[in-house]
């Protein structure tokens, strides 16, 4: 099956300042790719290229066989669309607003299906207005696939959502992969990435970082592992590609057996991803270390230490 | 589906979503309506017997069917594309396969649905609530059709067309202000003989200034034809100016449509 999507070379630049910086991005057909990065990286300019919303300055982009600068409402009836945030319909019902999105398209599916998959049945007669936030995300959601896309786009899906609802939202979103939807993603929870992701691309300063699968990225698999104890009131700690060994010489050293508060890891898919971007984040922002939104470098230095 | 059959499933939301918007329903439609009962019970004292057995309600009404004209066409449109390209409603219809030309079509029969249902109850509030003799000849109902399809349709496409010139932010001044201005200076709430001969210059150049002058050839006896600018009705030159004004808002509605915020493409 040829990729959903094909780009290379993808060059966008603002005020002089390139976006996107010769990006070169394959994603399958019938993957979940996740496309992660910091904010400015240039995600949201690389996803609205591929929805056909923003031209570019240079490079190849084919979106399901088609170039989306200019491509027509055929194609638009391939494509799904979940945006960042859509308004405007706080008087309809979602029954309405579905019913009428519907219409556009040639196959769409039943709007009571699509109303039960994200869960909205006991809300479809409400205003929307009266929705609450998770609500209307999947309300975003069910727009944009009751068109019964072959690709899926879903920018930031989660942003807001309880640790319930996230979970309920997962499920939804793998469904709709094992009904062979190809979904690119872009979050910025790792979390979600490891989940939902069968691949994940990083993209920083307009350039893709690392592509992998989660369980891969930054060669985190074969990473060593850091084992920490404590012995005699101290808390030790060291780094060892046999983490099992190790910690059988702690156990055959401890009087009882047992290591007191042993624990053993191995780098998570954010500290990979955080140590990735680390470079890129210090040169757009030097204050970055500590900053309130809580991905600081700190529990990262305690990692690689 | 074809854009007809989409167009009118759009003239449908938008009149479902019109019709629940409360203040909207108040401030446009049943704006004029207000105003011309109040008007009735302020200024009644003044119209006894006057004016050749003119009654207020009869001599405001043209005025008052101008403002709803200019009220459910161009103010709703100005005041609903800045809302709905703003808040993503655009960007969302323009993910979708739906042709563009449906989603217009949703708007003129909105305004055509809403401003038609408006005039008929202002003319049944005049005539019934205020003793309102209402003209009895064909050709003087032909012009008062012309005016008001003439009138709503060039609202409608100068709204939209206006509409790019403001944001969510400041659409309330872009688009309230000026036509409050300009609904003083083409004489809807007040008689346009009291305004200076400039200013009514300034407003001849406006399209309200002739929907008023219309709506009055067709409300008002033929003697006060004299009190006019030109001293006559000049029901031809209306036409002339209502329609440049529809064609030119549509072209201009046309080339500079934007289906996005400024600054996010």
């Amino acid at each position: 099956m040829p990729d959903a999507i094909t780009i290379r070379g993808l060059t966008k630049g603002y005020e002089g300042r390139n976006a996107v910086d010769g990006l070169d991005l394959d994603i399958h057909a019938g993957e979940c790719f996740a496309l992660l990065g910091p904010n400015g990286a240039g995600k949201t300019t690389t996803v609205e290229i591929a929805e056909g919303f923003r031209a570019r300055d240079a490079g190849e982009v084919r979106v399901l066989g088609t170039d989306p600068q200019g491509a027509g409402l055929e194609w638009r009836n391939r494509v799904g669309i979940v945006l960042q945030t859509t308004g405007g319909l706080d008087l309809l019902t979602p029954r309405e607003a579905l019913a009428s999105t519907a219409k556009s398209y040639s196959h769409p599916r039943a709007v009571a299906d699509v109303l039960a998959s994200v869960g909205l049945d006991d809300k479809a007669d409400t205003r929307i207005v009266g929705l609450s936030g998770g609500q209307r995300r999947r309300l975003d959601v069910a727009l944009g696939i009751v068109g019964r896309p072959e690709l899926l786009f879903l920018d930031e899906p989660t942003t807001g959502f309880d640790p319930q609802a996230r979970r309920d939202f997962w499920e939804l979103i793998r469904s709709l992969a094992a009904e062979g939807t190809t979904i690119l993603l872009t979050t910025h929870y790792l979390d979600e990435a490891e989940n939902l992701a069968d691949r994940v691309g990083v993209i920083a300063a307009g350039r893709l970082l690392a592509l992998d699968t989660p369980e891969a990225l930054g060669g985190r698999s074969a990473e060593e592992a850091t084992v920490t104890w404590e012995e005699d009131g101290i808390r030790h700690s060291l780094t060892t590609p046999t983490p099992t060994a190790e910690v059988a010489r702690l156990a055959a050293r401890m009087p009882d057996g047992e290591v007191p508060a042993l624990t053993v890891t191995r780098p998570s898919l954010e500290d990979t991803y955080l140590a990735m971007i680390a470079p890129h984040v210090a040169d757009d922002t030097p204050d970055s270390h500590g900053t309130p939104d809580g991905h600081g470098t700190p529990d990262l230095t305690e990692v690689t230490a | 589906m074809n854009a007809l059959t989409l167009g009118l499933d759009r003239a449908r939301l938008e009149l479902k979503m019109y019709s629940r918007e409360k203040e909207a329903v108040f401030f446009s439609f049943l704006f004029p309506i207000l105003l011309l009962a109040l008007f009735s019970v302020i200024f009644g004292s003044q119209f006894d017997g006057g004016d050749g057995g003119m009654t207020a309600g009869g001599y405001f009404l043209p005025g008052m069917l101008s403002a709803g004209v200019l009220l459910t066409s161009f103010q709703t449109m100005a005041m609903s594309v800045t809302a709905e390209r703003d808040d993503g409603t655009l960007k969302r219809l323009r993910a979708t396969p739906m042709p563009p030309v449906a989603y217009f079509f949703g708007k003129v029969g909105l305004v055509a649905v809403s401003s038609t249902l408006q005039v008929a109850l202002l003319l049944l509030v005049a005539r019934l609530l205020f003793g309102v003799e209402l003209p009895t000849t064909a050709d003087r109902w032909a012009v008062f059709a012309l005016v008001f399809a003439l009138g709503v349709f060039g609202g409608t496409v100068l709204g939209i067309a206006y509409s790019s010139m403001a944001t969510a932010r400041t659409v309330g001044a872009v688009v309230i202000g000026p036509m409050l201005v300009l609904q003083f200076i083409s004489g809807v709430y007040i008689a346009f003989d009291d305004v200076p001969q400039w200013l009514q210059q300034v407003a001849a150049v406006f399209p309200l200034k002739w929907i008023a002058q219309g709506m009055r050839s067709v409300f008002f006896p033929d003697q006060l034809a004299s009190a006019e600018m030109a001293g006559s009705w000049e029901t031809g030159r209306t036409a002339m100016v209502l329609c440049a004004w529809a064609v030119g808002g549509l072209v201009v509605c046309v080339l500079t449509f934007e289906w996005f915020k400024r600054g996010t493409t």
